[in-house]
């Protein structure tokens, strides 16, 4: 541990209410903080830059899970292993239940929070891939009111979003209109738990007579934000998945994609396997 | 009394290992003395350069801190291991990043890191060597690269220290050995790679330092306690710090919480700074790094180069070798020498060679000093040995198998240092039974057709090693170990030894040896706390010399014991090979010359003579003094004789997958055969093995030390990877017992054989996975992309993972302001 803990504050207003109007106040002072695990790696590191932090751990309004017939809503507080342990979850969003078991150790799973994987905004976490491709929407609340828009929306550029600093992500809906669709996901890390994403893609088809009628493709680590690979969904739309689609597809990536060489992997290592899964997933659609 | 436990060839439970699992163990962290302070050292910020000038920044109160420079050191700046070229604290040149300049202590630990920032230290900076190649060109003559000041401290510039070793007594011998490369149908080369590699103990490095005032105030003694393998050798590095005479040098060892070889040197260095810390304060002081400081300051194992060149006939025998090793040694000559030693002897491996000359070299780099590493240089030269055999099969046209069998030690033969082989040695059978049990040929078929149409390639491969028992050379004769078996008034044995526990089981092996000599159950023997003050040297926890030397020393003192007492000396049971089954305690494993019955009534006995003794004499104290066998001869002069007073001897499988999508390799199962002499208690010995090919997957597979300017930068353990549970394959352990006169009941040392194995034979698996012969560990995704998509063979591109970007992290907050 290299920070000090006396430099830091810590409040943790009772309710969603208390916690919206204080932000509302004086929004500059305060990160909110949930699960930490994030954060707390930048702490033992002597690398948190904010000094002062507002719980929103314990606020039992932001963790729920609310499944309709028609749609599934997910508290921004709800944890992985929640996530991880929802029958519904399970059978109707296979991409989102793979994403919550990749993330971290058992014990990150306990206390991250599915919300805070998106704000936190890397472009290596893990549940965005999914999301992106569930073509999910956020609800963002302030003491003002609330907002909701296309997740494919929030993020703006590295570690920039849509966020106000008088804002907190409420919740995360996604429609169950999945049943007919293929789903594909894979992510390469550094090992096979408790690692960070080299590339990783979450994938949705749906066929017609082999024809693919409807595409979603989410990435992480291959830009500087978790994407949705229109291009390459563009050059599959409408076309049978044939040797020809699945070159045009990889073609397609290689304009889409912005990968880096870092502390993990390297630009040309991350585009070219990005092009092998895109072309694995396209394989299984060929029949 | 309970039901007396089962001892030599059984498994009871662990001496320390209630405390372990019931959380009542304390390691150095959880002890706090009384008045008790907490330190912490400032570090150089470049890799080579002089310090101009260093200043408190005016924001933090001074006064209420302890700090200590060179300046301080009331007895020699050095931390002395083989020579004195080490400073405890840089006063004026620094030669590698994160090197100790200075010291703070204070009652606060929180308040501490903030000081260290608020030192400002100047440097006039000059360019660092970070690589063997580098290092060559100042030893060469460039003085611009010579980082290493080799005056008073042998060896040459930038070279701590060289061996020659050669065959044979011919003073021709190197006339001999080019004609046989004249002659040879086949001449074969190869250069081969290592990197660094980090221990990664649980338990960071950590001690607690007091000091001691005579009445006059002058400085009378020092104690230190903390987490380590060799209070002697911590005692030895504050004599000179302190200038104290031993005595008035106490070490005591708290419970470790690994250490892999990564405290065996180290901990000279925290100990020496906690120690002058509480010197100066007053108080006693308490070090503890943190991961990320353990990581860019402790020891790592020494990246090498090894190169081959290999003179072998049509049918595959081995006519004439010439090897050079290479070791990068980091800034400092620490334990170079003696790892480059190990490195040296174990370069040829189990093989008979007619000719060989073995040239290695330890270098010196701007780079935090590399140290003892489990395998201790033998994982490096065998790790080039064995990717090199596969080579020359290939290129005669053999096997790997049947290479190996043509060329392999047998009982009778003589190594290349010309060590007969008296005990039994037999790699043909050890070989038979390992591909046996792994399914090596079917599998190697299997693979080979299923691999022309699937895009997961599978491979088998394995290696053939041995690893010498205990020190290396005369090093047994000049440590002359004691060991000590005190009667406590109960009438109970504690066994007095400096062999330490730290997770491996010298507790319980040396009491399953005591119990056994003794006749009287495991539990009635007690060992006592390693502290200097008490226990006798029965010399350094390294080597895989605890099990075999000191353990035939407790069997010694046991036995004196009983002689003492008047009880009849143990008869021990008929020595005699066989195969142990895999891991398990059969009921065959019992001793079988006494029953349960019998075992109390001895306890009983020995308990009452025992305390009958004592009520007669005051005390009983047996001891044990090492004796070198008078068939050992080792000349260090000519680097010939007997190297080790004997060897562990192995065969690994590895079966691997390659995904050509992925490009990520993992191992999927892996068999581990080994000769062991006796197996003491076969759940530690499974664990040992285990633990060690786990690490020896990491160190081929996945573990890089990513250094920037001799800097480590990725020192997290999130970018740091070692494997999980969860890339480990299932792990085959399996043991031969051929019984030698060294050990205790013939065991031989296990500790480090389990790292030597794994990284060849993954990378012969590799090999025959893909058909692409990779000759450099780490072996990374990005490396082997780099190789099947892009870089042609023999290329010198660089590429794979020399092109990570190490300060570059997106994920993680941690880059944001770095």
């Amino acid at each position: 541990m290299r920070s000090n803990v006396a430099d830091f504050t810590l409040i943790a207003p009772p309710t969603l209410n208390a916690t919206l109007e204080i932000l509302a106040c004086d929004s500059s002072l305060y990160t909110p903080i949930a699960g930490g695990t994030e954060l707390m790696v930048a702490l033992s590191a002597n690398r948190l830059a904010q000094k002062n932090f507002l719980s929103i751990k314990h606020l039992t309004e932001l963790r729920f899970i609310d499944a309709t017939p028609d749609a599934i809503t997910i508290g921004s507080g709800t944890t992985f292993t929640d996530i991880r342990r929802h029958a519904v979850i399970a059978t109707d969003l296979p991409l989102l239940n793979q994403a919550a078991s990749w993330t971290g150790s058992i014990a990150n799973q306990n206390r991250g929070t599915l919300g805070g994987n998106i704000v936190n905004a890397s472009p290596a976490a893990d549940s965005p891939p999914a999301l992106l491709a569930y073509d999910a929407t956020v609800t963002l609340v302030s003491a003002t009111g609330t907002r909701t828009i296309p997740y494919r929306d929030f993020h703006l550029g590295y570690k920039k979003t849509v966020l106000r600093p008088d804002e907190l992500l409420y919740s995360i809906k996604i429609k169950r209109n999945f049943g007919g669709y293929i789903t594909y996901t894979r992510k390469v890390g550094t090992r096979n738990a408790q690692a960070i994403s080299k590339v990783a893609l979450a994938c949705l088809a749906l066929l017609d007579n082999g024809v693919v009628r409807d595409i979603r493709i989410g990435a992480a680590s291959l830009h500087e934000t978790p994407i949705r690979c229109t291009a390459t969904e563009q050059s599959i739309l409408n076309q049978p998945s044939t040797p020809s689609t699945i070159a045009a597809a990889r073609a397609a990536l290689a304009t889409e994609v912005r990968p880096i060489d870092d502390i993990r992997s390297t630009a040309k290592y991350r585009a070219a396997v990005a092009a092998s899964l895109l072309e694995e997933f396209l394989r299984t659609l060929s029949g | 009394m309970p039901e007396p436990g089962p001892i030599v060839g059984t498994s009871p439970i662990r001496k320390e290992g209630l405390a372990k699992v019931t959380g009542r163990a304390q390691y150095v962290d959880d002890i706090t003395l009384p008045g008790m302070w907490y330190g912490a050292t400032v570090r150089s910020t470049i890799a080579r350069g002089c310090i101009t000038s260093i200043a408190y920044d005016p924001a933090i109160d001074w006064s209420q801190f302890t700090i200590v420079t060179a300046a301080d050191i009331p007895g020699e700046n050095t931390i002395i291991h083989l020579t004195k070229d080490h400073p405890c604290l840089a006063s004026e040149n620094i030669n590698h990043p994160a090197e100790p300049i200075l010291l703070l202590a204070h009652p606060d630990k929180n308040v501490l890191h903030a000081a260290v920032e608020a030192v400002h230290v100047t440097y006039e900076d000059f360019p660092g060597v970070f690589t063997i190649e580098d290092s060559e060109t100042g030893a060469a003559g460039d003085t611009s690269k010579v980082v290493w000041d080799h005056r008073g401290h042998g060896g040459s510039p930038n070279t701590f220290k060289t061996f020659l070793m050669q065959k044979g007594d011919d003073p021709l011998a190197d006339s001999a050995l080019q004609a046989a490369f004249q002659s040879a149908d086949f001449i074969v080369e190869g250069e081969y790679r290592t990197g660094a590699q980090e221990h990664l103990y649980i338990e960071n490095n950590g001690v607690i330092a007091e000091a001691f005032r005579a009445p006059n105030g002058s400085l009378d003694s020092i104690t230190v306690s903390g987490s380590m393998q060799c209070p002697y050798y911590l005692v030895h590095a504050l004599e000179l710090v302190f200038n104290l005479p031993a005595e008035k040098c106490r070490v005591i060892q708290t419970e470790t919480g690994g250490a892999f070889g990564g405290k065996e040197d180290f901990p000279s260095v925290i100990g020496s700074h906690a120690a002058l810390l509480a010197m100066k304060s007053g108080h006693p002081v308490k070090i503890c790094y943190d991961r990320a400081e353990d990581l860019i300051a402790t020891t790592k194992r020494h990246p090498s180069r090894t190169r081959h060149r290999t003179a072998v006939s049509r049918d595959g025998k081995l006519l004439a070798g010439e090897i050079e090793v290479a070791i990068d040694g980091g800034a400092y000559a620490t334990l170079s020498a003696v790892v480059l030693s190990r490195a040296t002897i174990h370069a040829p491996g189990p093989y008979h060679w007619p000719h060989l000359t073995v040239r290695a070299k330890a270098m010196a780099t701007n780079i935090a000093p590399h140290g003892a590493f489990r395998g201790f240089g033998a994982p490096q030269s065998l790790f080039a040995l064995e990717r090199h055999m596969d080579k020359i099969a290939k290129a005669v046209g053999l096997t790997p198998e049947e290479l190996r069998r043509r060329n392999f030690l047998a009982t009778g033969d003589h190594t290349a240092t010309g060590q007969h082989l008296t005990d039994p040695v037999d790699m043909q059978g050890l070989l038979t039974r390992a591909l046996h049990e792994s399914n090596y040929h079917a599998k190697r078929a299997e693979f080979d057709r299923t691999n022309l149409t699937s895009t997961i390639k599978r491979g088998i491969g394995f290696a053939a090693f041995m690893h010498g028992s205990g020190f290396t050379g005369s090093g047994e004769r000049r440590l002359n170990s004691l060991v000590k078996i005190k009667i406590t008034p109960e009438g109970r044995p504690c066994i007095l030894v400096s062999s330490t526990e730290f997770g491996q089981g010298t507790n319980t092996i040396l009491s399953q040896v005591c119990a056994q000599t003794l006749r009287i159950p495991y539990d009635e023997v007690l060992v006592a706390q390693p502290d200097t003050a008490i226990v006798p040297n029965s010399g350094p926890t390294v080597a895989s010399r605890t099990a075999m030397i000191v353990g035939k020393l407790v069997e010694r003192a046991s036995e004196s014991v009983l002689a003492t007492l008047g009880l009849p000396p143990h008869s021990a049971p008929l020595l005699s090979s066989r195969s142990a089954a895999e891991g398990s305690a059969s009921p065959l494993d019992e001793p079988s010359n006494y029953t349960a019955d019998q075992f109390r009534t001895t306890a009983d006995q020995f308990r009452t003579t025992a305390v009958a003794y004592l009520a007669a004499h005051g005390s009983l104290t047996a001891e044990a003094r090492y004796e070198a066998p008078n068939n050992i001869f080792w000349d260090d002069d000519q680097y010939k004789g007997d190297a080790y007073p004997t060897y562990a001897w192995a065969v690994y499988v590895a079966e691997v997958t390659v995904d050509t999508l992925t490009y990520i390799a993992e191992v999927k199962n892996f068999h581990a055969l080994q000769d062991v002499g006796k197996v003491i208690h076969p759940i530690l010995a499974k664990g040992q093995i285990e633990g060690g090919v786990a690490q020896g997957i990491g160190y081929a597979l996945y573990e890089k030390c990513v250094y920037v300017d001799g800097l480590m930068r990725n020192n997290q353990m999130t970018n740091y990877i070692m494997p999980t549970s969860a890339d480990l394959p299932p792990i085959h352990v399996h043991f031969e017992e051929t019984p030698s006169i060294h050990g205790p009941q013939g065991a031989k040392g296990i500790g480090e054989l389990p790292m030597d194995g794994p990284a060849p034979a993954i990378l012969n698996a590799i090999e025959h996975a893909t058909g692409i012969a990779f000759t450099e560990i780490p072996l990374l995704p990005e490396d082997i992309f780099e190789r099947m998509s892009c870089t042609p063979v023999g290329s010198n591109e660089v590429g794979g993972t020399e092109d990570f970007k190490p300060a570059i992290d997106h994920d993680t907050r941690v880059e944001a302001n770095a």
